[in-house]
């Protein structure tokens, strides 16, 4: 699917890399402030641990599958 | 897709509309900033997308069969994204709540079983024959009169279903968030007719990848925290079991799926396992998954032969998977749902959701388990793989469309030899014009919602006599070409009556599904049998009094006929066989785990 061009892989790399940064970046200002949203279970953080994982997947794909890098 | 009283479907197509859209009071959640930057980054990204591959869609092979380069895993994730609408999110979980893990069945039993059968029996015959689509497939195995007839049947309804999916997406979110119709309108078709009449079947297919990993992304967490707070899976079913005892959750058995199958008047879907096992096992998923050209599309795109065979395998791994982000949720919600007073939430069906009634509908489950999980920045990815959806379902039809206009009938009825360009010149308007019909659709949609339940039942009317006539000619040397048309007709012909039967007089249920107590649901699956058995019987019994085609005609297109290239030897770990027989393990494992 690489096709000699940018992979789909890279797309999905740099989309989940922005919204893991967005999302682990909010959860960690939440932490910080000690501001808790109004969901249920927010004392688990979700948006900390959730971001954090789309973010590292994100840099995984968009650093594995970046244009130019053949495989 | 496959009918569901109050439910999408399996197959992408929907189910009962009216019920998903009948939601109650006004929006479920209010977007952040935050959300509505994620909202607007996938809009970005999918426009991104369709400029970037314009480049790559010069060809009429690249722009309607995306250069036939995809990997085993691209076509296999878009093949199940194209399946993996927003509808059949919602209405399956909003069934799930409804009737219990009994809803699972459209994604095991109704899916897997066709989905291995495709790539493992049916794919090397339409890939070796090296057609453009399933009537394209039919052309050269019976000639053009099946064709067409199944050309126009579906380019009729990809639009159709085109439209209905884009009037139910600014449905609900005008629903969940408040939005305007026409806004949700005009911004979805804008982005789906950029993206696919920019770079054709690699963009949708693209994009299909992409909102396949937001759907999980975006939905996975709610089940998470769902089992959190109900304490597993074991603490789920104490919960469910104890809310049916104190009267709290209607009677029922909600977390077994074969147990109450015994008898019509066992389960509240009102369904027999005969009916499951062969009406939606074998001919409403057969049909589907192995006939509608919607999702063979993809498959046709792989880069190889292999490939094409290890699409729909993998597909089926995560098809497997979708219960989980779908069914679940749906059962999460009958415990963990509560009112403001705290007491347990009780959704209703859509004729008591009505609007000041302060009552939610079954089918507002999976807003509601996002909007209570989901914080800021997680609710706008949770409402993003619900446009994704939506818009995959939309690019899917779209794209097929454009595929079956240019090739099956522009091509052959209207400029029959023409440059290479002109017909991506005609796929790339056929794109737009798709859209825009799509638009017409929605609104007639929107100014009489009772369409939809004849949208549903016109789709169920094509998709079982083809599978006979596809079947018949695929694996029977003798059918012939009068054969493939008479069959696929009367077939036709034999479900629209037998529809039409009940609808006229409601005690003839008794005889088109075997009980007075079959419900829509097992109707349907029934109709479907009666009409693919139809369809082989008259195709066969046409083939005994008609002139067969020469055999040399037939190499590549039926069993028998056709010799399969052989395939250079890989890892036993990158062997089809050895991951169909792990799926087949693993449906088994699952359907006997949940018994």
């Amino acid at each position: 699917m690489r096709s000699g061009h940018i992979s789909i892989w890279f797309f999905i790399g740099v989309l989940l890399t922005v919204y893991g940064a967005m999302i682990f970046g909010d959860g960690v200002f939440d932490l910080a402030t000690g501001h808790v949203p109004t969901v249920i279970l927010a004392n688990l953080h979700a948006p900390v641990w959730w971001g954090g994982l789309l973010l590292v997947l994100g840099l995984f794909y968009g650093i594995r599958f970046r244009p130019g890098r053949n495989g | 897709m496959f009918g569901l009283v109050s439910a999408p479907v399996t197959g992408g197509f929907v189910g009962s509309l009216p019920s998903l859209l009948a939601f109650s009071a006004g929006p479920l959640a209010r977007l952040s900033p935050l959300d509505i930057a994620v909202i607007a980054i996938y809009f970005a990204m999918v426009i991104w997308i369709g400029f970037y591959l314009k480049k790559q869609a010069n060809t009429s092979e690249e722009f309607f069969m995306a250069g036939r380069e995809m990997t085993a895993w691209i076509a296999g994730l878009s093949f199940v994204s194209a399946n993996l609408g927003s509808l059949e999110l919602m209405g399956w979980a909003g069934s799930a709540y409804q009737y219990g893990i009994l809803a699972a069945h459209w994604y095991w039993v109704g899916a897997i079983p066709a989905m291995l059968f495709l790539g493992m029996v049916m794919m090397p015959f339409y890939y070796v024959c090296k057609t453009h689509s399933v009537p394209g497939y039919l052309k050269l195995r019976y000639g053009p009169g099946a064709s067409i007839v199944s050309a126009f049947s579906f380019a009729f309804m990809t639009v159709l279903m085109s439209g209905v999916n884009m009037f139910a997406m600014a449905e609900v979110m005008k629903v969940v968030l408040g939005w305007d119709l026409n806004f949700s309108i005009i911004v979805s078709s804008l982005a789906v007719a950029a993206y696919v009449a920019l770079g054709g079947l690699r963009s949708a297919i693209f994009n299909e990848v992409l909102q396949f990993m937001l759907i999980w992304g975006g939905a996975l967490l709610v089940p998470i925290l769902g089992l959190v707070e109900a304490g597993g899976w074991d603490g789920l079913k104490a919960k469910i079991a104890h809310n049916v005892q104190s009267g709290l959750v209607p009677p029922g058995d909600y977390t077994h799926m074969w147990r109450s199958m015994g008898h019509f008047s066992d389960n509240p879907m009102g369904i027999h396992w005969t009916g499951i096992v062969f009406g939606l096992g074998f001919a409403i998923s057969f049909g589907y998954w192995t006939t509608d050209f919607l999702v063979v599309q993809r498959v046709l795109a792989a880069k190889n032969l292999r490939s094409a065979r290890m699409a729909p395998v993998i597909g089926s791994f995560f098809k497997m998977g979708v219960p989980f982000i779908v069914i679940l949720p749906g059962l999460l919600g009958l415990v963990v749902l509560q009112n403001p007073d705290g007491s347990l939430m009780h959704l209703v069906g859509q004729n008591l959701a009505t609007p000041g009634s302060g009552l939610h509908s079954y089918n507002e489950v999976l807003p509601l388990m996002m909007v209570r999980y989901m914080a800021p920045g997680l609710l706008g990815l949770g409402i993003t793989a619900l446009i994704a959806g939506f818009m995959s379902g939309m690019a899917g039809n779209v794209s097929a469309f454009s595929a079956v206009w240019t090739y099956d009938i522009y091509k052959p009825l209207i400029v029959k030899s023409a440059r290479d360009e002109h017909y991506v010149t005609v796929g790339r308007w056929a794109t737009i014009l798709g859209v825009i019909i799509s638009i017409g659709t929605a609104y007639m949609v929107m100014s009489a919602a009772g369409i939809m339940d004849y949208v549903q039942a016109l789709f169920s009317f094509f998709i079982s006599p083809l599978l006979g006539v596809v079947l018949m000619g695929m694996f029977w040397k003798r059918a012939t070409r009068q054969a493939g048309f008479w069959g696929l007709l009367i077939g036709t012909l034999t479900s629209i009556g037998l529809y039409a039967w009940v609808k006229v007089d409601p005690s003839a249920v008794r005889y088109v599904a075997f009980s007075p107590l079959a419900q829509a649901l097992a109707q349907d699956m029934y109709r479907a049998l009666w009409s693919v058995t139809v369809t082989v019987i008259v195709t066969f019994v046409v083939s005994l009094f008609t002139k067969p085609k020469p055999l040399a005609e037939l190499d590549g297109v039926v069993y028998g006929a056709t010799k399969i290239p052989k395939e250079d030897p890989v890892p036993i770990y990158k062997n089809e066989w050895l991951w169909a027989a792990l799926a087949i393990v693993l449906f088994l494992g699952l359907n006997i785990y949940f018994w």
